[in-house]
């Protein structure tokens, strides 16, 4: 039986009176990745800051590990160290260094030392391969490299869950593959991922899960054969179609 | 007597460098202080106004935060609404008539200057604040950082740097706005330049000599804070730290129980 870490129940999100999510149930495994994909405006986004609670459910349930995350049972905080984000525009802060990005939550948050810190995040900038530019400000370096330090600023915060938002669709072609490497990587290595993705070959190759969305609604829940060789509804071959045809 | 322009001017700088000169000093000495405590007072305000009321918050919290907001909108209107000339004769004549206090004029000079910058400073730094994309406060908050964190660390760094041109206007403007002192005989640059002019009745002269002291001090400010931006640009290169190792760094990603995958 697999390891549930994070679940979601019957989640609503309303803006004003639009519904952009309705009814999500879902599961993340331990060591899964699950990449969401849908069309512009489905509701990808806002389930992903749902569970990362940048934005407050309208109703129902995230639990994370047995922990019902709203009713207080864990700090925001604390559950934010566990699962963490990255973002389309990376959000690295501009204001520090590469390596002061991955050091500033580690000492804040989880009261680490400095020494300590500078370690852990050292050894998760090598592993994207960042480790050269400690030293460089976020506007010194490229959107891809941006994408990497923001992941290893994820990582040095011992998260077990990463959540991605569209992590390569702000960069340059040329870019995309060096990010999708380093969470190529990360997937073996048996991080959990939840990746909303234009990128079908991740979601195909790389995956376990793919989640179809379609206008705040979860279609289809499949293994990536099932959903891109033989998917039950239409609506998802239909999507699929469209976007492998461009 | 002189007989010339200059010859004046020589003449007065000799016979009341001294006024001159603790004019200036005065004047210095309320421009930083208020200026410094302006800020601090812009900085807690602006703070106080962008707290998020939360939906879901304690409602006696949510009341007094609310309360607090309010008060602090008052103050800014009020102050801004004003002339300060007329809030230095409400403060110190309202002070002696009413409590009986005779506010020594520096302190008074300082209390009305920070005030008034306090409030101009709100809005700036809040403009500040909210100039700082969302995106820094959604990194910070998805790392788990909360927001007194988020607001110390990653966003008033930020918006401080880009708001340094307003408050060096800010500082231009309490050096040259604290001359309106003089009317609770606040022994600033203007008030000392009154005297001064007073006993030859060379008011050109002197106040020649005055506008030269204040152009020379809004000047070197300018200058100052041109290089504070700089400086906290920092270098525009960064120094390439050691070689990446080849992939063997330690690994601390939650493995998979089972190792299926
Ligand atoms: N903060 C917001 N306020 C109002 N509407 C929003 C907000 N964020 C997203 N929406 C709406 O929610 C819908 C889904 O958006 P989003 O989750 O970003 O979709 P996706 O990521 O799949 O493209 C869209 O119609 C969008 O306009
Ligand atoms: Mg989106």
């Amino acid at each position: 039986m697999a390891e549930t870490i994070i679940e979601i129940k019957h989640l609503e999100k309303k803006f004003g009176n639009n519904e952009v999510l309705k009814d999500i149930n879902f599961t993340a495994n331990k060591g899964e990745v699950v990449a969401i994909i849908g069309s512009s405006g489905s509701g990808k986004s806002t389930l992903l800051r749902c569970i990362n609670l940048l934005e407050i459910p309208t109703s129902g349930e995230i639990i994370y590990r047995n922990n019902n995350i709203q009713n207080g049972s864990m700090s925001l905080s604390q559950y934010r160290t566990k699962v963490g984000m990255v973002f389309q525009q990376f959000n690295l802060f501009n204001n520090m260094t590469v390596l002061e990005n991955c050091v500033v939550g580690q000492m804040k948050v989880l009261k680490r030392n400095r020494k300590e810190s500078e370690e852990i995040a050292k050894n998760y900038l090598d592993k994207v391969g960042m480790l050269q530019y400690i030293n460089a400000k976020p506007k010194q370096i490229s959107g891809g490299q941006k994408q990497r330090v923001a992941i290893a600023r994820g990582l040095s915060m011992d998260t077990e869950v990463l959540l991605f938002d569209e992590p390569t669709s702000a960069l340059d072609p040329e870019m995309v593959g060096e990010v999708l490497e380093v969470m190529k990587k990360l997937a073996n290595e048996g991080l959990t991922m939840i990746v909303v993705t234009h990128e079908m070959t991740f979601a195909r190759d790389v995956a376990n899960r793919v989640v179809f969305m379609d206008k705040g609604l979860i279609v289809e829940d499949d293994s990536p054969k099932v959903i891109f060789t033989s998917p039950k509804q239409q609506r998802t071959r239909e999507f699929l179609s469209r976007i492998l045809r461009e | 007597m002189p007989d010339t322009f200059f010859g004046w001017v020589i003449f007065l700088l000799n016979e009341y460098g001294d006024l001159f000169i603790q004019g200036t000093v005065n004047t210095v000495i309320i421009a930083i202080t208020g200026t410094i405590l302006g800020f601090l007072i812009g900085l807690l305000i602006a703070i106080a106004r962008t707290i998020p009321i939360l939906k879901n918050g304690f409602l006696i919290k949510k009341i007094l935060l609310k309360i607090l907001q309010f008060l602090l909108g008052v103050y800014v209107e009020v102050v801004r609404g004003t002339p300060m000339i007329v809030q230095s004769m409400i403060v110190y004549y309202g002070a002696l008539q009413y409590f009986n206090i005779d506010i020594p004029a520096m302190t008074a000079a300082i209390l009305i200057v920070s005030f008034n910058t306090g409030a101009y400073m709100a809005e700036i730094i809040r403009g500040g604040i909210i100039s700082v994309d969302r995106g820094q406060t959604e990194g910070a908050y998805s790392i788990g950082m909360t927001h007194w964190q988020t607001m110390t660390s990653v966003v008033l760094p930020q918006a401080v740097r880009n708001i340094i041109p307003s408050i060096g206007n800010e500082f231009v403007v309490n050096i040259k706005d604290s001359s309106v002192l003089n009317v609770i005989s606040v022994a600033e640059l203007f008030f000392m330049s009154k005297s001064a002019a007073g006993t030859y009745l060379k008011y050109f002269e002197v106040f020649f000599i005055t506008a030269c002291i204040y152009l020379i001090l809004t000047f070197t400010v300018t200058k100052i804070l041109g290089l504070l931006e700089k400086y906290m640009d920092g270098p525009n290169e960064f120094i390439i730290h050691g070689s990446q190792s080849n992939s063997s760094a330690v690994i601390h990603v939650h493995k998979n129980d089972g190792g299926e995958k």
